[in-house]
């Protein structure tokens, strides 16, 4: 690991001040970060560490869904009793994340602000009709992931908390890859009303919405109503885990095991 | 560059001028000389390094020594009481032969015991589970597992007489 500057701001207004430095990155709960800079693959100036900011923290109902706050471990979430009331979807999918010890140190907003293509995260921003807020605006959920560990964050812009619909239904389904528990596809199901949303991670360099399937499954929400349908293997990732045409396959097995699972 | 990093490890404040890139794990075996905790991978995949961090078995390998300034720390060293009388989990391993090498052994009994904080009384499917991020290329687990089993019972026992410095 090269050498840093490290910083602990306790509040949002100094942590935004501090990222303006050359070459400054954001620290959550490092799971991804620190193995990146064991192994050389980022030079940062400063690593602002963000565990100290009351604002970022927390979880609580807000508009009949819930509100997270980026600095928010997977374990708090997983474990939540709030949580598993209003979105016990969410809680599951936390759950799954990797092994205890990192769910004990990760957190949402490293999650979604990192945009891995595999992270379990994005696709429940995406699935429950999420809404980001940052130290600057509000982003809609379906706009914030623009490719692969791209978001539409500015440079120096801090990932404050996002607040999830509460659907009536919903399940995360994820075929994970065994050694590093990533999703090699994850697919997410929420029904609101008449109206459901399928997003699907892993697959492609970015969560994106199976529009076929949420329209079968909103004039018949069962399993069954999926027969036959299979997204585009055309563009999906392909690496030494599973080729394209498999994830395809994948997206509709596990949206099937999703809709089962939501009941 | 360096910082000053002060914690309590095993009950003891330290305190100890460090880099800032200093791994939670090299404060603990170099700068304290606390040996117990391993370094497998050194890539937060084998758990070898897994310490408590404020009650929570974090990967020590993937944590700064910075970002548990202020924290209590634990680690195998302190598990055992001050008279040498073993935790119930260390027992536990040594009863069931929860190990061969036992280079895996200190990252396996740190989770146990914080897995078993959580659920008292886990299924054995739940105790794989638990130490999916701890990985023992000697025994084939099922041993680990059984004495997790036994452990978990042992410190719901042990529960109304104190048995570890925690």
């Amino acid at each position: 690991m090269y050498a840093f500057n490290y910083q602990r701001p306790t509040s949002l207004a100094d942590a935004a001040t501090a990222i303006q430095a050359e070459e400054a990155k954001l620290l959550g709960g490092g799971q991804t970060l620190l193995p990146t800079l064991k192994q050389r693959l980022a030079r940062p100036t400063d690593l602002i560490d963000l565990g100290a900011i009351p604002e970022l923290k927390g979880i609580r109902e807000a508009d009949g869904g819930l509100e997270i706050g980026a600095f928010t471990r997977h374990a708090e979430v997983a474990h939540s009793d709030l949580v598993k009331r209003v979105i016990p979807a969410l809680a599951s999918l936390a759950e799954g994340i990797g092994d205890r010890q990192v769910r004990n140190m990760g957190t949402m907003g490293g999650s979604i602000a990192n945009a891995d293509p595999s992270a379990d995260y994005p696709s429940a921003v995406v699935a429950l009709k999420a809404t980001v807020t940052t130290d600057r605006r509000t982003i809609s959920g379906d706009d914030f992931f623009t490719g692969m560990f791209e978001t539409a964050l500015e440079p120096g812009e801090i990932l404050k908390s996002v607040r999830y619909s509460r659907p009536d239904k919903a399940a995360y389904a994820k075929f994970r890859n065994p050694a590093s528990r990533y999703a090699i596809v994850g697919v997410f199901v929420a029904k609101f009303g008449a109206d459901v949303r399928v997003a699907v991670t892993g697959a492609a360099g970015s969560v994106f919405r199976a529009e076929a399937f949420e329209a079968a499954l909103a004039a018949d929400f069962r399993a069954e109503a999926l027969n036959g349908l299979s997204v585009d293997a055309d563009g999906l990732n392909a690496d030494i885990h599973a080729s394209a045409d498999y994830r395809a396959h994948l997206v509709t097995v596990m949206a099937k095991r999703a809709v089962e699972a939501a009941g | 560059m360096s910082c000053t990093v002060s914690m309590t490890v095993n009950g003891k404040t330290v305190s100890r001028e460090v880099e800032e890139r200093t791994l939670l794990v090299a404060f603990l075996r170099e700068h304290l000389g606390l040996t117990g905790t391993h370094v497998g991978c050194d890539t937060s995949q084998c758990g070898a390094c897994v310490v408590h961090v404020d009650g929570r078995s974090v990967k020590s390998c993937t944590t700064l020594a910075v970002q548990a300034n202020g924290a209590e720390v634990m680690t195998i060293e302190g598990l055992a009481a001050a008279d040498g009388t073993l935790h119930p989990m260390q027992a536990a391993f040594r009863e069931h032969h929860g190990l061969q090498c036992g280079f895996c052994t200190p990252g396996m009994v740190m989770s146990a015991v914080d897995l078993v904080r959580d659920n008292p009384n886990p299924t054995e499917a739940e105790i794989r589970e638990g130490l999916e991020g701890n990985i023992c290329r000697c025994t084939g687990y099922h041993n680990i597992v059984k004495a997790v089993k036994a452990g978990a019972e042992a410190m719901a026992g042990a529960q109304a007489t104190p048995v570890a410095a925690e």
